[in-house]
């Protein structure tokens, strides 16, 4: 900018009119980008400032460790904790072995060709499709068809389904930033495809699908379109007993505190304090990723 | 012996890796059919066109109309927002932002796209709601201008990531020639490095689109839920994905209207894939476009 | 191709060594018996004969024979983009990872067909070791670099492995520098020692030809020293293919030197006998730095 109010001033009167008009658009146009960044940083804040300043107080030591009392209007959330907990685990046992194949597979033994093509499609969609349909689905085949009821089976099971996405394009970036002289290195030894992609491609891109994974944690541990009719109770008495059981879950809790409460004065100050606390654990365990990510990044750029 | 041992290992990989095709194809047949026998109640022309969703009254009427139209409603309002938030920050952290400033608001960014839906939704009933109901005076802030706005702010980053990779990946060289004959950073912003990043950012607000219309626990939470065809942003709607979700648990198995139910779903699918392919296709174009193979 | 590249191999030795007579030039015609003569070649160990290749529909080698002898330097030689890479490569199948590539002819490994259904690639790679351009070691410890090529080739027992990683290490003339730090990553290694670890890494796995793709590319004067020594010394035990563009280099450390060109081999030959003398004017063209 500095050059070109420089080049204007030897220039004829019109033209320097001309380019102060232009330097004129350049900073309403940069002021206006700003804006836009700062909205969203605004809005990221208010969020966090909001439940932060009114959860703080509904969080004690009795809130996160005892059930509920009162129909709801006093004690603790702990089951709505751990539900959340056995969900997630058990989506992502599910989708990890999953996701980590279908990346595999893609990268390392046909990363070309119609069936990879057609993979690719096809987990491009699944990315896109809305959660609540994630649930329909959970609810025709695992509630349903194979009988597991509403059970943290069934919601586990959607749950792994909608983490799928994830965790296949994470694995797939960590892969495939494993070099390929790495690879031929190992072939070059008499090392088959599968040692090959065992013993050196796997560690080496271990770090990026862990990213990958605790990014579906965060992603999972939220939903609550998927669980709706495949897991989710507003009040299960005491802790889950098994998989095949009901369970309460956080983001739930705070939708049934919300719609289906009956004291809402109470309530509302029981779901800010379920909100802070999901909101803690899911961007605790994203940006614990980011900054893995990052770091990552930095070091691949080094070497 | 240790051929057949590898062949084996890679078609164990391929099976694994279709199980994600599987799901996506049970998904799709799922929705058809538990969706397509509502056409025994009434028929798709009726369904797609009524104008009145009476799912429990006897006898009930399913036209997701309103529904369909509550969806559209609120993600255009979303659009307004998260367009120029998301492809403003974009072209903000492409064009302005220093190292350091990138290292923060790119975290942020992503961090907000993280937010689960129901906290948004949560935020929106306490916070928002309130707050626009206040400031417009409206009779209720649970309505469709809260819903859009919500909607706007979590698709925002998503359109922001996708908007900046396509900017990301616009050659140097446009820059430089742009700049070298005289024009400033602003022109080469709008008149070379956004039209060659375009279809790139096509692709980002498609996506973002997808993201809004497919939202549920926000929409249920806030768009205030009467199925009413919209006239204006302080209408309250139910777009078809709350419907799906606040209904389903009453819906008798079997009944026209879980059927209906799931046909909404088929519907709203449809759109979700339709925008997704869109995006796949626009962004394929584009690296054509600009030679880049990936 | 001239028609003499698709003589036999052994023929051409034959009448290299047996008719003086043939040889074009005024000081190969002197000087080539006694070179050659000093050192009659054993049996070749590897031999290409008619070894077309192609890249879709590219053709990028053309009739090309040539044996590799037992405890001999190979050298190839060549512009680039002139197929010496891609040559070296075909020699133990690493060049079958390129999607869309064809080879015709074939590639005998002690008379045995590489390319056959019956030769498997890894085992093949087991007896015909390679190091690359530039240092690939693995993102491990130094020790276990080392240790991973007797690991996946089936050698049982803590013991015998830690010997070969030793013997390997010492026979790469790494053993002084790195031994107080074998678990430490190889990734902190200097770029000539993660080379001479690279070079460990083969040894261990026992091969009998080891395939070299300019091992110096990325190195520095010094640690290139060190490897050519290390070359030079490998020499005694094992056959030696070595491509590099630099022909110092080959002059250095190869008893023999091939000579490609646009994917064709032009000459081949007793190095000091290529240099001093070649037969072909593109050879010479090429030595005397008129292209490439």
């Amino acid at each position: 900018m500095t050059a070109a109010g420089a080049a204007g001033a030897g220039l004829p009167v019109r033209a320097r009119g001309r380019s102060k008009r232009r330097s004129l658009a350049q900073k309403l146009g940069f002021a206006a980008l700003g804006a836009c960044m700062a909205a969203n940083v605004f809005f990221l804040g208010a969020i966090l400032f909001f439940i932060a300043s009114r959860g703080l107080g509904a969080i004690n030591w009795a809130f996160l460790t005892q059930v509920p009392r009162d129909s709801m209007t006093a004690g603790g959330v702990a089951p709505a904790i751990v539900g959340t907990l056995y969900l997630t685990l058990g989506a992502v046992l599910f989708a990890l072995p999953l996701g980590v194949a279908c990346a595999v597979y893609l990268t390392e033994y046909s990363p070309k060709g119609w069936s990879a093509a057609l993979l690719r499609v096809g987990v491009n969609n699944l990315a896109g499709v809305p959660s609540v349909v994630f649930g329909l689905f959970g609810l025709t085949v695992f509630v349903k068809y194979f009988g597991f009821g509403v059970s943290i089976v069934s919601g586990s099971l959607t749950l792994g389904i909608l983490a799928l996405p994830v965790i296949i394009s994470a694995s797939q970036e960590a892969l495939t930033a494993v070099p390929q002289s790495v690879r031929e290195a190992s072939l070059a030894l008499g090392a088959t495809q599968w040692e090959t992609i065992r013993r050196v491609v796997l560690p080496a891109a271990l770090p990026g699908i862990l990213t990958g994974v605790i990014l579906s944690v965060g992603r999972v541990a939220g939903e609550t379109a998927p669980i709706l009719f495949t897991a989710a109770a507003f009040y299960v008495r005491g802790f889950p007993q098994s998989p095949m059981s009901e369970v309460m879950a956080l983001p739930y809790h705070i939708y049934a505190l919300m719609t289906e409460g009956t004291h809402p004065e109470i309530q509302t100050r029981i779901a800010y304090g379920c909100s802070l606390l999901l909101l803690a654990l899911v961007l605790s365990v994203s940006l614990i990723a980011i900054l893995i990510r990052q770091r990552q990044r930095k070091a691949c750029h080094a070497a | 012996m240790k051929n057949r041992k590898e062949r084996s290992i890679k078609y164990a990989f391929a099976a694994l890796a279709f199980s994600s095709l599987v799901f996506l194809a049970g998904i799709v047949l799922v929705l058809f059919m538990e969706g397509l026998p509502v056409f025994r109640t009434v028929g798709p022309w009726a369904f797609l066109t009524g104008r009145r969703w009476y799912p429990t009254s006897v006898p009930p009427e399913f036209g997701v109309l309103p529904l369909l139209l509550g969806s559209l409603w609120v993600t255009a309002g979303a659009l307004l927002i998260c367009v120029p938030l998301g492809v403003g920050s974009a072209l903000y952290l492409h064009e302005l932002a220093g190292p350091r400033q990138r290292a923060v608001l790119k975290p942020a960014l992503e961090i907000l796209a993280s937010v689960p839906s129901i906290v948004y939704g949560f935020f929106g009933m306490v916070i928002l709601a309130p707050f626009l109901q206040n400031v417009f005076s409206l009779p209720i802030g649970l309505c469709s201008l809260t819903a859009s706005v919500i909607l706007g702010v979590m698709a925002s980053p998503t359109v922001a990531s996708i908007a900046e990779d396509a900017l990301s990946y616009v050659p140097r060289s446009f820059r430089e020639a742009s700049l070298a004959v005289g024009a400033d950073r602003w022109q080469t912003l709008t008149r070379v490095i956004m039209p060659a990043a375009g279809s790139g950012i096509s692709t980002a607000v498609i996506l973002g689109m997808s993201r809004a219309i497919g939202e549920t626990m926000t929409v249920l939470m806030v768009a205030g839920g009467s199925a009413m065809i919209p006239h204006s942003f302080f209408d309250p709607v139910r777009p078809m994905t709350a419907a799906i979700a606040a209904e389903m648990g009453e819906a008798a198995v079997g009944s026209p209207h879980y059927h209906a139910l799931f046909a909404i779903a088929l519907l709203l699918f449809l759109v979700t894939f339709l925008f997704n392919i869109a995006a796949e296709l626009i962004s394929r174009r584009y690296r054509v476009k600009l030679g880049l193979s990936r | 191709m001239q028609h003499d590249a698709v003589i036999d191999y052994e023929r051409q030795m034959g009448m290299e060594n047996f008719h003086p007579s043939l040889v074009r030039g005024p000081v190969g015609a002197a000087a080539d018996p006694a070179g050659e003569g000093r050192s009659p070649a054993p049996e070749p160990k590897l031999t290409a004969r008619g070894v077309n290749f192609y890249y879709g529909s590219k053709q990028a080698l053309r009739g090309v024979n040539i044996g590799f002898s037992p405890r001999r330097v190979t050298a190839i030689i060549g512009p680039s983009g002139c197929g010496k890479s891609t040559f070296i490569r075909l020699l133990n199948r690493m060049q079958e990872l390129v999607p869309e590539t064809r080879m015709e002819g074939e590639i005998l490994l002690d008379g045995l067909d590489i390319m056959s259904s019956a030769c498997d690639p890894s085992e093949l790679r087991k007896r015909v070791g390679m190091v690359f351009q530039k240092p690939n070691p693995f993102p491990k410890t130094i020790y276990e670099n080392v240790a991973y090529g007797p690991e996946v080739n089936g050698v049982k027992g803590r013991n015998l492995i830690e010997e070969k990683v030793v013997d390997s290490l010492k026979k790469a003339a790494l053993w002084g520098e790195v031994k107080d730090r074998l678990k430490d990553s190889a990734l902190g290694l200097s770029g000539g020692q993660q080379q001479r670890l690279c070079i460990a890494r083969c040894l261990a796995v026992e091969p009998e030809v080891i395939l070299f793709d300019e091992p110096c590319a990325s190195l520095d004067p010094i640690s290139t020293g060190k490897v050519e020594e290390l070359i030079l010394e490998l020499k005694k035990d094992y056959t030696i293919v070595i491509v590099t563009h630099n022909m110092q280099q080959a002059a250095r450390v190869s008893d023999r030197t091939a000579f490609f060109l646009m994917g064709e081999l032009v000459e081949e030959g007793d190095t000091e006998r290529i240099f001093k003398a070649p037969r072909d004017g593109r050879t010479e063209d090429y030595i005397t730095g008129r292209f490439g």
